[in-house]
């Protein structure tokens, strides 16, 4: 136990050290932010819009007992930008992304794909590694706030079935509701998930071995770890930004 | 079949001395003494388990021996700084036993990878003579678009071959190379293996168990045996042996 969370402390300086060493890999960091945000697109589409319906049409009742339907855009809003829609991104991420790139980097490992790389003078965390975790701290920041978006125009399709509002006004009320510390703390509790799906993602492939088993156990190991510490993660952003609002 | 150059006073391009690695309690080589000299083939011969692929491992710094000296180009690799190792694996090039060519990539992009990430000051049309070069000298131009999930196992093998080639290695490790071939296709790998010595002027390792292959491809032949060289010479100084551990390999390889 002791031994492994070494292992990844290690892990995780060799990252920032290897972050920070040029030759810096712009171009393979792009490649894999369309990568992460094309995987997770469509299924982050689906689910935002579904919960914007669904959370509205859940909350309406309760609110309709205090005449206070009005008030649906800002607690959409509020719930999507400050908890659900940067939890449901990541989660989806984990599974989708951090599989992907648990099992592309265990399959490299125990065909050698990596050592060949070494050897042909390409330092291979720098290029496998450290490109995943800056691509994944940069793009799930990013589709949080696409999946409020949707989320939003979910629940003003909702709204909107039941009663006439203009869409602007919809817009409106949300963007009242919301504060920059709001922003500001999904936009860094969005991209502290994405560095851990990247991290453990790439810990679980590039430790991977025992065969094809291993590359089996290290896309899992992805997913279950990855979800595990954004719910951790989660829960102490919570406790942090509450300080903040007091 | 290409002549096999002779060996004889040429400089040592790798030196390996007193190597010793272990596995846990497993100890694979214990003290191994070996020369590389110039332009040589030189064949590594024993059985699976005997550390043969960790030697080569060794060799380009993919592991480290727990004691003793390896000094290649005149480089000792484990005192090198990770910026002296790039350099000098520039210098080395690994065929790996599955070939190990990069999944996702087509076999241009498998060539072209080790040049666009170390030779930044080239051109795309050098790069593209460089690709179309070494693909000439495995004879597999016609694959060049293809992704390596299409080749069969001896094109894997000759584009790995080809992907090594690209950085003019001076020194070639070959790690199984005819390992899980048919008989025709491991001797076409034999013939690829001495006409990459003649044209490339490069100086090598063969790791294998197959001793048509050996006898094709050596200049020498090493036997490791108990984490030891214990037989170092010509193929036929080798199997004239009557080491019962060394006699084995001849009579269960129907060699004449």
């Amino acid at each position: 136990m002791f031994l492994e969370l070494y292992r990844v402390h290690l892990f995780i300086m060799k990252f920032f050290r290897e972050a920070f060493t040029p030759p810096y890999e712009g171009k393979e960091i792009l490649k894999q932010c369309y990568q992460v945000g094309y995987r997770s697109l469509a299924l982050i589409s689906l689910t935002g819009f579904i919960t914007g319906i669904v959370f509205t049409k859940q909350s309406r009742p309760s609110l309709a007992e205090f005449g206070a339907t009005s008030w649906l855009p800002s607690l959409v809003g509020i719930a999507m930008l400050r908890t659900l829609a940067p939890l449901l991104t990541s989660l989806i991420s984990a599974g989708k992304v951090g599989s992907s790139i648990g099992a592309e980097l265990g399959s490299m490992k125990v065909t050698e794909q990596i050592d060949a790389m070494e050897v042909s003078a390409t330092n291979p965390f720098s290029y496998l590694v450290v490109t995943r975790v800056l691509a994944t701290s940069i793009t799930i920041p990013i589709l949080t706030f696409y999946t409020a978006l949707v989320a939003l125009l979910g629940a003003y399709v909702n709204v909107s079935l039941a009663e006439s509002t203009s869409f602007s006004a919809f817009v409106q009320s949300f963007l009242e509701s919301i504060t920059f510390l709001d922003i500001t703390a999904s936009t860094l509790k969005a991209l502290v998930f994405g560095f851990t799906i990247g991290m453990v993602g790439c810990y679980q492939g590039y430790n991977s071995s025992k065969g094809t088993e291993g590359v089996g156990k290290a896309a899992n190991s992805a997913v279950v770890v990855g979800m595990f510490l954004v719910f951790i993660e989660e829960v102490i952003a919570t406790q942090i930004t509450f300080l903040f609002r007091m | 079949m290409l002549q096999k150059p002779k060996t004889e006073n040429r400089n040592a391009v790798i030196t390996i001395r007193g190597v010793q690695k272990s596995f846990g309690d497993y100890e694979v080589l214990k003290g191994a003494d070996l020369d590389l000299y110039e332009g040589e083939n030189l064949v590594v011969l024993g059985r699976s388990g005997t550390g043969k692929s960790v030697l080569i491992k060794i060799i380009s710094g993919l592991l480290q021996q727990d004691s003793g000296t390896v000094e290649v180009l005149g480089n000792k690799v484990a005192t090198l700084t990770s910026k002296e190792l790039m350099a000098l694996r520039l210098r080395i090039g690994f065929s790996f036993q599955n070939s190990a060519l990069y999944d996702s990539m087509t076999v241009r992009q498998n060539l072209e990878f080790p040049l666009i990430r170390n030779k930044k000051n080239l051109s795309k049309a050098e790069i593209n003579t460089a690709v179309e070069t070494v693909l000439d000298a495995v004879s597999l131009s016609q694959t060049i678009n293809q992704m390596p999930s299409e080749l069969s196992g001896g094109q894997r093998k000759r584009i790995g071959i080809a992907r090594t080639l690209i950085l003019r290695p001076e020194i070639m490790l070959y790690d199984e190379p005819t390992a899980g071939l048919d008989p025709i296709t491991c001797i076409e790998i034999n013939n690829l293996i001495n006409e990459v010595q003649a044209r490339f002027k490069t100086s090598s390792i063969i790791i294998t168990h197959d001793l048509t292959c050996a006898k094709a491809v050596g200049n020498r032949i090493a036997m490791l045996l108990d984490g030891h060289f214990q037989q170092v010479g010509t193929f036929e100084e080798v199997f004239a042996s009557t080491d019962e551990r060394v006699t084995p390999f001849y009579d269960y390889n129907f060699i004449q």
